[in-house]
């Protein structure tokens, strides 16, 4: 079971490390919002593959509703004021 | 590959002071502070983490099982959640900001007056 | 400071914090290599001793409950400086967007009772199985939130109302404390767990910190609401202007 489970850990790892350039270099905000949120599936991945089902849940709830809503809404004033 | 998710959890944690060193819009900006953020939890449970440990969560397992370590999880969930409302918390101001100076980009708010 | 010098301070300075953290990450223990004793002593002991089987939350919510009491002040103070900055800001006006179709409407009604009761299962059973207050209430929180998506505005506003929500958000702020000084009050320590561990792997487990757990719930739950209604007055009340 260790053995079988450590390359996986490892490519989702690599993918966490690819995930967070590619939120930081999407400078259009409602972009980074989708791409945040992909970034934020890997991470409740990477936290069931550590064994924590209890953060991995934590990050799904927060990572699909309230990170997109937040920000979602703060683009969507600053463009009308705009 | 031992040291492979500290080195990530290095590398990301710099990506995201990079995010913010160089964004032109403070939304985004709150964003690069949540990636930054996220390192943390990469590096707790990475410290947490027991070979061939599975959940610290025992219903249905025998007690004794190897298990990885519970408290840096308890930080981490936590933490996540807090995350929202401070990143709220940074979005308020930032439209506060922009309320007063008309701009999200920290390069043409100017000097700071009090 | 221009933008390339300012790019090429980060750059040295991004350096060094790498490296040091790298130096720093090289004198942990290897991955997988975690050697405790905290972590072993907790699995080992939590469901004998707290007749928990989700060893994390009985870490949270009980033997490192005052440091949760901590986290949960930090959520309430940032959802009072949210509150702070934008309520009032906006006059609170009815923008009249109602979803249209049937199918959705009735759906996604059914949904909210749906997600709502996930949410209060993970709370129930947090000491048993992954969940747990914080998650569980932020479950809780989208389910209401759906209202809005799949019904209009007018039918969130009932759940997202500043005037029970505030209320509620206070009694869960409170209610940690409430559990914490019982404990005093009977002569033992803040926060210490009371009333026997009950039956472990069932919903009557965890003794008085499930009392703490649906605080944290209760607040995480209002916080998050309040957060939710406060965003949305300010992104729908420029849409009636707009169309006013």
């Amino acid at each position: 079971m260790i053995a079988t489970l450590a390359p996986l850990q490892s490519l989702v790892l690599v993918l966490a490390a690819l995930g967070a350039p590619a939120v930081v270099l999407t400078r259009d905000p409602l972009r980074m919002i989708f791409v945040n949120g992909l970034y934020g599936l890997v991470l409740v991945v990477l936290f069931v593959v550590f064994g924590a089902p209890d953060v991995a849940l934590s990050m799904l709830v927060v990572t699909t509703v309230a990170y997109p809503l937040v920000i979602l809404i703060a683009v969507a004033r600053v463009r009308d004021r705009e | 590959m031992s040291f492979l998710p500290y080195a990530i959890a290095a590398w990301i944690c710099l990506v995201g002071l990079y995010g913010i060193v160089t964004s032109r819009n403070l939304i985004h900006l709150a964003v690069c502070l949540t990636v930054t953020q996220s390192s943390t939890y990469l590096l707790l449970l990475s410290i947490g983490y027991v070979r061939g440990g599975g959940p610290p969560i025992f219903a249905g397992v025998a007690l004794g099982t190897t298990a990885v370590d519970p408290v840096v999880q308890a930080l981490t969930l936590t933490d996540i959640v807090v995350s929202v409302t401070v990143i709220a918390l940074i979005l308020a101001l930032a439209l506060d900001v922009h309320h007063t100076s008309g701009t999200i980009d920290p390069d043409e708010m100017g000097e700071l007056s009090g | 400071m221009t933008r390339r010098a300012r790019i090429g301070v980060f750059l040295a300075a991004g350096a060094a914090l790498g490296a040091l953290l790298l130096w720093a990450y090289a004198g942990l223990p290897g991955f997988g290599h975690y050697r405790g004793p905290y972590g072993f002593v907790l699995n080992r002991i939590a469901t004998p001793e707290r007749h928990v089987t989700n060893v994390v939350n009985a870490t949270t919510y009980d033997i490192r409950g005052f440091d949760t009491l901590g986290e949960e002040y930090i959520l309430f103070a940032a959802v009072v400086g949210v509150v702070l900055l934008l309520r009032g800001r906006s006059g609170h006006r009815d923008a009249g967007d109602r979803v249209h179709s049937d199918l959705v409407r009735a759906g996604g009604t059914i949904m909210v009772g749906g997600v709502a009761l996930v949410g209060l299962w993970l709370v129930a059973f947090g000491f048993v199985t992954p969940g747990g207050g914080f998650q569980g209430g932020v479950v809780v929180a989208a389910g209401l939130l759906l209202l809005y998506l799949a019904v209009g505005y007018r039918a969130w506003s009932a759940a997202g109302d500043e005037r029970h929500l505030d209320p509620l958000e206070a009694i869960g702020a409170g209610g940690y404390v409430v559990v914490g000084l019982v404990a005093l009050a009977i002569g033992l320590p803040f926060l210490k767990n009371m009333l026997g561990g009950g039956d472990s792997g069932t919903i009557w487990s965890g003794g008085s910190a499930s009392f703490v757990n649906w605080a944290a719930a209760i607040e995480v739950a209002a916080a998050n609401l309040v957060l939710y209604s406060e965003f949305l007055k300010q992104y729908i009340v420029p849409i009636a202007r707009r169309r006013g």
